[in-house]
Formats: C-alpha cells, structure tokens, sequence
C-alpha cells in the first residue's frame, strides 16, 4: 500500500469513528446537563461542599465561583511542587524552585499545560498524579462548563441564570471524563502504555550497558491528557515517548481523545438550543478549517523543505519511525487545532511551512475544533462576529438564534477577540526587546529563532501549551511572562464570554422573518470559515512573515 | 466580599473531594486493575533474554558494532531523559551533523554514502525510539551476519521475525524493531 493511501486511510479511520460516537455521546452531554436529577454520590458531594444544587447562578456569580475556583487550585498545585521533597513518592526529587512553579501551576489550571520543565528530572509521581493530573480533569470540566453556560444563554430567554457552576463541574466530571477515562486508561495499557508507581528500574542491555526503565502511572494521566484537550507529558517527549505512545494504535486512540468532547459538544449544542442544524454548521466550520490544516500540514511535511531536511531525504529530524510523516502531520494538526499541546514529533524541527502552519492552527484561536468546551464558545463568539459583518452588509440589527446583536454583545465580542492576540503579540515582542529572553533562543540561524518566541507565546496565549521546543523556557522572565499570558488568555475570554451568554439569555427571542440571516447553511458556514481566516490573519501575518514565512518562502 | 469568601470555601472543599477522588481514588485503582490484567504492558513490555531482563521492547538502546544500531538520539537512550535534538530544518549545524553520521553509517556498512535511509541519518522524536525502517534493517544485515560469524539468510530471518508491518495495513509505518532483533540475536 503507498504512503498516500495508507495515511487517507488513517485520516479516514479518524473520521468515521468519530462520526460513530458524535451522535450518542453529543446526546448523553446534552441529558447530563439538562437532567435535574442528582446521583446519590453527587448528592453527598453537594452537602459537602455546601451547595445547593437546585440554585442557579447569573453570570457573574458564575464566574466568580469559576475565578476561586481556578485561584484556589493555583495556590494549591504551586504548594504540592513547593513541598514536594516533603511529601511521598517524590523519587528524591527536590522541591519545584519557585518561578516554574509558579509557571506549571497556572499552565495546568489554564488548561495549557506548557511544560518548561524535564518531568523526568523535575516531578515525581505524586505532583504528577495527584496534582498535574488532577488538574488535567478539572480544567477541562471548567471549560465544558462554560460552553454549557453559553449554550444556555442562546436556549434560554429571560432570565438571568445561567446554570450553577459547582454542578455543572461535578457532573462533567464524575458522568462525563471520568467514564470515559477509566476506559481510556485499559484501551492505552493495553496497547503498551505503562502504569505502575515504579520509579524505574536498571536493566543490562545484551550489549552490557545499563539503562534505566522509566516507571509511573503513565495511562491514567496520558487519557486524560488526551481527553481533557491538556497536553503535558508525563515524559519529556510527550506523546512521542514510547511508554505515553508506544504504537500506531495508540497514536490513533489518542487523536480520536483529543477530538472527542470538542466535535461532539457542537451536537449538545444544537440539543440544548432546540435546532441541531445549528451544531451541524458549527461542526461543519470546525471541520473544514481542521481537514484544511491537516492537508497543509501533511502535504509541507511530505514535500520536506529546509536544507537540512533536504540533505536527510525526508523530514525525519524528530519523529518517530512507527509514526512517519503522516501520522505525526497528522496529530500536529490535531493537537494545535485542539488547544492540547501534546506531540507526538518534534515541531521545532518540523519544516518550516510545516511548523508554520502548527504555528498558525493554533493563532485561529483554538476552534478547530478547539479545546474541550472552549472551542465551542470561542467559535460561537465568531459566529456572532459574522452575523454582525453580515448585518452590516445589509444594513439589518444582526441576530443570531432569535437573539439580537446590540452595541453591548458586540463590544463583549470585540474585547475577547482582541484578548489572545493582545497577550500574544505584546509578549512576544516584549521577548524579542530583551536580551535574557532573546539568548534563549536555540535555532539562533535563521528567521526560525524569531518563530520559536512567537511560538511560544501564541501556544501561552491560546492555552495550547505545544512548543517549538529549542526554547529554553525555564528562566525567570519566561515562567512569569508565559505564566501571566496563560491565565490571561484563559481567564479574561472566560469572563467575557459568560457576560455575553447572559446578556443574550436575559432576551427575548425575535421572531424568525424574511430578512434573517440562516446560520444554519452552507453559506453561513463559509462565511464564517471565512471570517475565521480574515481576523487570523489581519492580526498575525506581520508577525508570521517574520517567522516561518521569511524561513519558507 | 462575604460571597467571595464562601465561593472561596467552597472552593477549597470542592478541590479536596475532587483531589481524593481523581488524584488518589482513580490511578490507584487504574493501576490495580492494569496491573492484573495487563502484567506486561503495565510494567514496560520487559523483554528477557535466558531469564535476565535486557531491555524494554519499547525504548531503544544503543548498541556497539557487532549488533543492529539504533537511530541518532538526543538522549543518547538515556531512559531517564527522553528529548528530541530540536534543531529547525535549516540549521547549519543538522546539516553537519547528518552529512557526518551519513559518512559513518555508510562506513560502517561498506555501501555507498546515498544508499543510508532517512531514519539512519536523524534523531527521533523522543531519543528512545526502538525501531528503525526496514531499509536501515537490511543494510545493515550483511555487517550483522560477518561479525557474528552466522549465514546472511539466518540473519534475514531474525530481521523479518521482528519486522512489524502497518497496523491494520494502514496505520503508522513498517518498522523493524532493533531491541527485540538484538535480543533474538544474542538468545542464539
């Protein structure tokens, strides 16, 4: 079979599975955040922690229940690595010195989990497991239940509540990843994944050199790396090493996790607004911008540009042999569209239009189809926007679901668009103004230098957390910038977008006429493809022509 | 203030019962369950050669002349310190370093310098990758089969025996997987 059949194939594999669970499980989301019944350990759960779970919430309780939340687990997961020579099961490691701490700590509460750290040599099993992981969880629950929250603001009409975010978090956890986890974790061992609480052990090659094994409890947390669209290896190499990713399979199962909540929530989505047309165009958005990426990507990694790539005859520098050029195009494409950040291949060594284009699926904002939960809001804020640029076209008050666009939506919109790209391009040329943070720079030859900065702050700024590694990213100025970035980029869309969902669920619906715009067509979906595409690219090609332009073209 | 000091309580309660149940609660018993029903798997896929543990069929080691070599690795398959090179497509010193390990592989297998595959020439993903392309395989089998003193066909064999195809016909890539081919050699 040739390259090109077999990796169609593969891409092909991908899709029909995914459109074999996007139904049930875009339905089984759309119960469990719709049913008013409590199980009984959820009932036992509320009465602990003091809440009641038939009070709703507006807005911006909402959100500061969300922001104490994710300040309290910040304090937290920045303790447990402060004090981890204190604690079991540490493997001798010394405590996590207080800049990367402080880095770590907010990469995981913000869903990014950017890694300027070795784990090998940084983190022993029990930061990883009971705190790394932990958080691998819950982000991911926050940002499901924000895209609930959302969801509601366009189902519901005139009202002030959006949902309670203490149930809304325990139920995404405890009925929706933690399910899927449990069997994820036997599906990944079972292919090879490890997961014991070793903390490795020597063996004597036939060749009489010792070697250490690597040990933890690598498949509980690669699952939900996966699932929960998080992305921090357990292992320097990520999903590259071995032990997180030992085959073909495995490389499959882990794509299909990645992908998993973020295509199937647009179907929740069409549930809980009463129209599934409305999630069939939102996916199909997601899914021409995702197939589009994963060509390009595939098809620049294929033509294997670059002098060096040139002189090995292939684009082998930093992948895998049972990965190849396509299966590593392949989970770059979807972890950079995902906002997960896992890699199976090196990027910083991927061509220089094939890391560019890595670069620019994650500067669309994380919606293609995003991460769990905020690839859905991020592409519903667009949707706004679009309805928006259409109504100004014709000269009509833009609506979108029955819900009027006024000056208060789209001045909510316009501040969440310019969020991430405001974090990302400030930091990025404050790095560049700095010499501390310009000698970190590894690939000092070429306009690739400028990309691995620009990298690095477009993955901090849209919680992607992938790198073009050769940065050294463990110095103060990048722990603290990055940091800051992290939380910014996820925190202030978060509260933007639930003001916004607020503002549409206090609404009363307007009549369907004539003089609608359809969001639910093929033209929509273009349009919107479209807008995607122009804001990307109005706000990052003098930055991109910098980087990977000037190095490709 | 005082609501956000009870969402702040809430919080540091919720975070507790949420740590006991998804930090302690399920890898413990992930790791049961793995442990019994996938022995192998879970503890690293050992591969054992007349009763001693050699290696892990997962992670590449590095190897002196008289067996199969392995890829270039970042890590020099240190198993504590897995790391890709990084090196972008055009830096001068990849190139080097390639034309380098070209001239030394081609050497070392007496063929011609433009017959040395891809995967010989660049470091992995990981720095640990076990296996290598079949045609790296075969051109080493010929080095393989003099320095041991044993027939070229028998070598072949053993290459063949630890050659895994695409999975399913379609997934990944055909690789030979040096670990196992070595452990068969010296299990001889």
């Amino acid at each position: 079979m040739s390259d090109t059949v077999a990796g169609l194939l593969q891409a092909g594999l991908l899709v029909v599975l995914l459109t074999a669970v996007y139904r049930p499980l875009g339905g089984y989301l759309a119960r469990v955040f719709t049913s008013d019944r409590d199980l009984r350990i959820e009932r036992g759960g509320y009465r602990l922690l003091g809440v009641d779970p038939t009070a709703e919430q507006t807005w911006a309780v909402y959100a500061r229940s969300l922001i104490a939340f994710s300040v309290i687990s910040l304090v937290l997961l920045f303790l447990i690595q402060r004090l981890q020579s204190h604690l079991p099961l540490s493997l001798g490691r010394p405590n996590v010195e207080s800049g990367l701490a402080f880095n770590t700590a907010a990469s995981f509460v913000a869903n990014t989990n950017w890694q300027s750290y070795s784990p090998e040599v940084t983190m022993g099993h029990l930061v990883q497991f009971a705190g790394l992981a932990v958080q691998n969880f819950l982000s991911a629950a926050v940002g499901i239940s924000v895209a609930i929250a959302v969801i509601r603001g366009f189902a519901r009409s005139t009202t002030d509540r959006l949902g309670n975010f203490w149930v809304d978090l325990t139920r995404t956890t405890l009925r929706v990843l933690l399910p899927i986890a449990i069997v994820g974790t036997l599906v990944l061992v079972a292919t090879g994944v490890v997961q014991n609480f070793s903390a490795g052990h020597e063996v004597t090659s036939v060749a009489g050199q010792t070697q250490t094994i690597p040990g933890g409890p690598v498949a509980s947390q690669e699952v939900i790396k996966e699932l929960g669209t998080n992305g921090g290896g357990f292992y320097n190499a990520n999903s590259a090493h071995p032990f997180e990713n030992p085959n073909p399979l495995s490389d499959l199962v882990e794509i299909f996790l990645l992908l998993l909540i973020p295509v199937c929530i647009t179907r929740t989505f069409g549930l809980m607004v009463g129209d599934e047309r409305q999630g069939y165009a939102i996916l199909g958005v997601m899914g021409t911008l995702w197939a589009a990426f994963t060509f390009a990507t595939t098809f620049f990694e294929n033509q294997g540009a670059g002098t060096a790539t040139q002189v090995a005859g292939a684009a082998m520098e930093g992948k895998e042999t049972r990965f190849g050029e396509w299966a590593s195009a392949l989970f770059a494409s979807s972890t950079t569209g995902t906002s997960t950040g896992a890699v199976n291949s090196a990027h910083d060594s991927f061509t220089p239009l094939g890391g560019g284009t890595a670069l620019l699926h994650m500067m669309l904002g994380e919606v293609s189809p995003g991460g769990a939960g905020t690839g859905l809001y991020g592409m519903l804020v667009l949707a706004v926007l679009t309805v928006f640029v259409a109504g100004l076209m014709v000269g009509r008050t833009p609506e979108y679901l029955q819900r009027k666009v006024t000056a208060r939506e789209i001045k909510l919109v316009s501040l969440y668009i310019l969020t991430t790209p405001t974090l990302v391009l400030t930091g990025a040329s404050t790095a560049m103004g700095l010499a501390v943070a310009r000698a970190s720079i590894f690939n000092t030859d070429s306009p690739h230098g400028f990309s691995e900065v620009l990298y690095a702050f477009t993955s901090a700024g849209n919680n992607n957390g992938s790198a073009f590694g050769g940065l050294s990213a463990n110095i103060p100025f990048y722990n603290v910038a990055l940091g800051l970035v992290m939380l910014l980029g996820r925190l202030v869309p978060i509260v933007l977008v639930l003001a916004l969902a607020g503002s549409f669920a206090r609404q009363q619906p307007v009549p369907v006429t004539q003089g609608t715009l359809p969001t639910d067509t093929a033209l929509f979906v273009s349009m919107l493809a479209g807008v995607v595409l122009i804001v990307t690219g109005l706000t990052y090609l003098p930055a991109l022509t910098l980087g990977p332009l000037a190095e490709g073209l | 203030m005082a609501s956000s000091l009870r969402q702040a309580g809430v919080a540091v309660r919720a975070l507790v019962l949420f740590t006991v149940v998804l930090g302690v609660a399920y890898p413990l018993a992930m790791t049961g369950v793995a442990q019994v029903l996938f022995h192998d798997q879970a503890n690293g896929s050992i591969v054992r050669v007349h009763g001693q543990e050699v290696a892990s069929s997962l992670i590449g080691q590095q190897y002196g002349e008289r067996w199969f070599q392995t890829r270039p690795s970042a890590a020099d398959y240190d198993g504590m310190g897995s790391a890709a090179s990084q090196y972008g497509p055009n830096n001068p010193e990849l190139v080097r370093l390639i034309d380098e390990r070209r001239r030394a592989v081609a050497e070392l297998e007496g063929v011609s310098p433009d017959r040395v595959p891809p995967d010989a020439v660049t470091a992995s993903g990981s720095g640990l990758d076990p296996h290598i392309s079949p045609a790296y395989a075969a051109l080493q089998v010929n080095r393989v089969a003099r320095a041991r003193g044993l027939p070229v066909a028998e070598v072949r064999k053993l290459v063949q025996e630890n050659t895994e195809g695409r999975t399913f016909g379609f997934l990944g890539e055909p690789r030979v997987n040096v670990v196992s081919l070595n452990a068969a050699l010296a299990a001889l």
